[in-house]
């Protein structure tokens, strides 16, 4: 199959589109219609999916099953995927049947919903395939228009404030990228990203109204990509969008946005920061280091005094994805793959805890902490789930949190052990919110009056969390196979920003020492 | 060069103009108003034709009378965009125009005659043609604006448009007299060889400052653009749907004409002025517009913010730049016209509503057209993968590589502020509250075709913009070398 990428890509848009023409009507039946197309459509692009990474060859380092063709001024269409982007591939297809059939029971503008949906994975699954650097900007911002409407029209109470902060925030954030694209093809002539990758992009200082700026062209272009990726990650101090975002969007979309949204801040960094401009990510990474231990930190304590459920996962989601920044930009085997293969895992498990909230929400309509309590004693099944993923949170060996974790503070531990020796502490942090959280609303005795008729998982809830449990314990038991498909792609883009960096001179010593010894 | 073959240059501006004056006698000396509907097709009828003739015949850079009129590539296509636009606005009024007793049959016939104007000014290749242009195409539209005689509103907005657009002209023209006075000539040909940057006398440079300044009026851009929120507030929307397009483009073809053809030898003495404008413009015109409630005064801060991205492809000062600009006409005509499609189906009761708040809930009603509006306005917020994206794109790439860096950030930082208004339009169409008094106009097809259409390109267009890429570069070069 020649245009497999593109056939996966485009399978669920021209799913939405059939949705948006053919199917007429407001009732019952062409609202379970809708349900059903989607979640054909998505099965699909799943079961299509798997041919990609069935074909992937992981000892190749290149991208593979490139598809290209001419656009508009100079542009390309292109299409490709490496070991970095495969798996990424893989949990979007993978996660979005889940977060159709979570949405089994929306019953306000199905057809819409669900064409948003669609056209969202289209163009989330766009972002990790494109090998053109507008190409990747269309997909990367196009996303913003069915999430805003995903929060704006099926959110909770202050819907409309999350979703323009949603919206301006990360579009914001985006234009400056725009700029520097914008500027990587006035300076390459080109806007491949196979070749950009092999560009090297001038470091030799300048200064701009006196102030130096040590790596030059490079490192403004990082900051650039910087803004857009930071925000999107979201990394400290530019993460205050997520909490009122996830709080506001309704479940699937709180699925959708930390199991998938999230992660292209940081594949974002994979693809373009560290390959296209090492010298100005090695001149930034102290700074990138800070923001990350700051964020593991601070919005672990955040967490701790949480009062609304969503709000403290969705802090924890900042924290993990502090690791994930710390473990790209420690830029070593280690840091990437373990950074890769936490958001994988993130993926999974942030994913399965809104989905946990989504549960008892849907009986209770409420995500106060403090109106449940005592949950095992009539929800058993959702207490044994829940606590799986609670642990897988907090990165207990035997999940795949665990994995993820351990390899970026082994990767951060051979840069510099002052930022591994902070992130650490987020390990226990971790442990502290999510726990607690935990025996909070499961624990103890079931003594609320409004929890005395609640009923368990139904069949189609536990049948969406099999799928998670399946992956979170798979990949913490035996990683191999995840790491097998990303090792070789990780190794390559090590190395050859190792060789950029160290021809620039730019590498500081205490980096290089800490080589040394390893 | 014999008179005839002069002749033959400017058949199309002579058929057209032959066309308003013929019609205007027929229509006094018999049915009056009653032939109005039938001019309008006519009319837009005679656009197409005329945009197809333009755009599929003719070649090369011709010259008639001397230099004074232009026909150039460059010319080609702004004349085939301009017309295209005017025909598609001028059908889509019919119906507004006459359920509200407004068509008469002057209306389509001064619109042909700004036309004519328009077509002039894109070809002017002189001080003189360029003013005469300008000046057919502005009278024609002062009357236009106050067409609606009995609305105080309406002959405010004349009234506004003629004495700013008066002292406008007076700028202009004043500025000409020096450049002539310096130049010793009014042919853009012979201003070029005078202006060579470096060796600008300062009276040239204060008549080209001058010159810039009316230029600007004519594009509402900041800080010359006051008229533009009364004009288009006051005058009957089809009108303000019409001043919003094709004026818009022959004004911008305008300036890029008199900058590369009489001064393009000087660029490093204009950039700088013409990027302040632009800067002021993308700001002016995404704040500004934050507080309307009214969607034509939203639409005026709109168009404002545009001409500042479409004055960012003109002060790149290049090949690309120009093309840029070009495109970014072409598509926010394309765009304009769709909103506009969409602001004349706003009605209740048979009575206009430009309120956006009237908007509350409209997708559940009408969802098909509030997806194209939806599409429209991120399409204008310049949001990928819509149409609307490209044209920043091109201009941000031609600015930048004319080392206007800072012009491309302030640019796109703007477009982040203005994006905020177009959402709060979704916003209401989306999320907003369901109203008592809904909406219960727009069942006229013409103005669905056209706002489905303009949606439909803002979506589809993404696969290669129609191939006007091409054509716009060729247009660009014939205008810069």
């Amino acid at each position: 199959m020649d245009y497999l990428l593109s056939i996966v890509t485009f399978l669920p848009a021209l799913a939405a589109l059939i949705l948006a023409l053919l199917l007429r009507g407001d009732d019952a039946a062409a609202n379970r219609n809708a349900k059903w197309v989607a979640m054909f459509a998505t099965s699909a692009t799943f079961v299509i999916s798997l041919f990609i990474l069935f074909q992937f060859d992981p000892s190749n380092t290149g991208f593979q099953m490139v598809e290209e063709g001419d656009w508009l001024l100079g542009l390309q269409y292109k299409m490709g995927v490496d070991g970095i982007s495969v798996l990424f591939v893989m949990l979007t297809t993978f996660i979005m049947p889940l977060v159709i059939a979570a949405s089994w029971d929306v019953s306000h503008r199905v057809k819409e919903y669900m064409i948003a949906f669609l056209v969202l994975e289209t163009l989330m699954l766009g972002v990790f395939m494109a090998l053109d650097l507008v190409l990747f900007y269309l997909f990367f911002e196009a996303g913003l228009i069915p999430m805003f409407l995903i929060i704006g029209i099926w959110g909770g109470k202050e819907r409309i404030y999350a979703s323009f902060k949603f919206f301006l925030y990360t579009f914001l954030g985006s234009v400056l990228m725009l700029v520097a694209m914008v500027a990587m093809f006035s300076d390459a002539g080109t806007t491949d990203i196979e070749q950009l990758l092999v560009h090297n992009f001038a470091s030799e200082s300048f200064s701009i109204l006196g102030i130096q700026i040590i790596g030059g062209l490079q490192t403004m272009l990082f900051i650039a990509f910087f803004a857009s990726f930071a925000v999107k990650m979201p990394m400290w101090p530019v993460h205050t969008w997520l909490p009122d975002a996830h709080v506001q969007a309704p479940t699937a979309g709180s699925v959708v946005l930390a199991a998938i949204l999230l992660k292209m801040g940081g594949y974002g960094f994979l693809r373009f920061s560290l390959p296209m401009f090492p010298v100005g990510s090695d001149v930034m990474a102290n700074f990138v280091f800070t923001l990350s231990v700051i964020a593991i930190i601070y919005t672990s304590l955040v967490a701790l005094v949480q009062e609304d459920m969503k709000k403290l996962i969705a802090y924890s989601s900042v924290a993990h994805m502090g690791y994930v920044t710390m473990g790209i930009f420690a830029a070593n085997q280690q840091g990437v793959d373990g950074a890769i293969f936490q958001m994988i895992s993130h993926g999974f498990i942030s994913g399965a805890l809104f989905l946990c909230v989504g549960v008892i929400y849907d009986r209770m309509h409420t995500r106060e902490i403090d109106a449940y309590g005592g949950l095992v004693n009539r929800m058993p099944a959702y207490a044994l789930i829940f606590m799986l993923f609670t642990m897988a949170n907090v990165g207990l060996p035997g999940t795949s949190g665990f994995v993820g974790e351990f390899l970026t503070l082994m990767g951060i531990f051979q840069v510099n052990t002052w930022v591994a020796a902070g992130a650490a502490t987020g390990v226990i942090l971790s442990a502290a919110y999510a726990l607690w959280l935990y025996r909070r609303v499961v624990m103890g005795d079931l003594i609320k009056e409004s929890l005395k008729t609640i009923s368990d998982m139904t069949t189609r809830e536990k049948a969406i969390f099999a799928p998670l449990v399946v992956m979170t314990i798979w990949m913490g038991v035996y990683p191999a196979p995840i790491l097998d498909r990303i090792g070789p792609s990780v190794a390559a883009l090590v190395e050859t920003y190792d060789t950029d960096v160290a021809e620039a001179g730019h590498r500081d010593p205490v980096t290089q020492v800490a080589e040394a010894d390893h | 060069m014999t008179i005839s073959a002069d002749l033959n240059i400017i058949l199309p501006e002579i058929v057209l103009a032959v066309y308003a004056m013929g019609a205007l006698l027929a229509a006094v000396y018999t049915g009056k108003d009653k032939l109005a509907p039938m001019l309008v097709w006519i009319t837009s009828a005679l656009f197409v034709v005329l945009a197809f003739w333009i755009g599929t015949t003719g070649g090369g850079d011709n010259v008639a009378f001397g230099g004074m009129f232009i026909d150039d590539g460059f010319a080609r296509f702004s004349k085939v965009t301009l017309l295209l636009a005017a025909a598609a606005v001028l059908l889509m009024s019919e119906g507004y125009m006459e359920r509200r007793g407004l068509l008469r049959f002057e209306y389509p016939l001064l619109i042909a005659l700004s036309v004519v104007g328009m077509m002039m000014m894109v070809s002017a290749g002189d001080l003189m043609a360029l003013y005469m242009g300008l000046e057919l195409q502005s009278l024609a539209l002062y009357v236009v604006a106050s067409l609606r005689r009995d609305s105080v509103k309406s002959t405010e907005a004349g009234l506004k448009y003629f004495v700013l657009g008066a002292l406008s002209s007076g700028l202009l023209l004043y500025g000409a007299s020096l450049v002539y006075g310096y130049a010793g000539t009014t042919l853009f040909s012979g201003i070029v060889q005078t202006a060579v940057v470096g060796d600008v006398s300062i009276g040239l440079l204060l008549g080209l400052v001058l010159l810039i300044a009316g230029l600007a009026f004519k594009v509402s851009a900041v800080p010359f653009h006051m008229w533009t929120p009364d004009v288009y507030e006051g005058s009957p929307t089809p009108v303000t749907a019409f001043f919003a397009t094709a004026p818009k483009v022959a004004a911008m073809a305008l300036f890029a004409r008199v900058m590369h053809d009489a001064f393009g030898n000087a660029v490093g003495d204009w950039q700088q002025v013409i990027a302040l404008i632009s800067v002021l413009s993308m700001f002016l015109g995404a704040v500004a517009a934050i507080g309307q409630r009214d969607i034509k005064r939203l639409m005026a801060y709109s168009s404002i913010a545009h001409m500042g991205y479409a004055l960012m492809g003109l002060a790149a000062g290049s090949v690309l730049g120009v093309q840029a600009m070009l495109i970014y006409m072409a598509i926010y005509v394309t765009m304009n016209v769709g909103t506009f499609a969409f602001i004349l189906s706003m009605e209740r009761d048979g009575q206009p509503v430009t309120d956006i708040e009237a908007l509350g809930m409209y997708s559940k009603r009408e969802p098909g057209r509030a997806l194209a509006m939806l599409v429209l306005l991120f399409s204008l917020a310049g949001v990928p993968p819509l149409v609307g994206f490209f044209g920043k794109l091109y201009v941000l790439r031609a600015a930048y590589d004319a080392g206007l860096a800072w012009l491309a950030v302030a640019g796109v930082i703007a477009s982040v502020i203005g994006a905020f208004y177009y959402l709060r339009i979704v916003f209401y169409m989306y999320f907003g509250e369901d109203r008592e008094d809904a909406l219960d106009g727009g069942k006229s097809p013409v103005l669905w075709g056209f706002l489905m259409a303009s949606a439909v390109i803002m979506v589809v267009g993404v696969v290669n913009l129609f191939g006007i890429e091409g054509a716009a570069q060729a247009a660009a070069t014939t205008l810069v070398n």
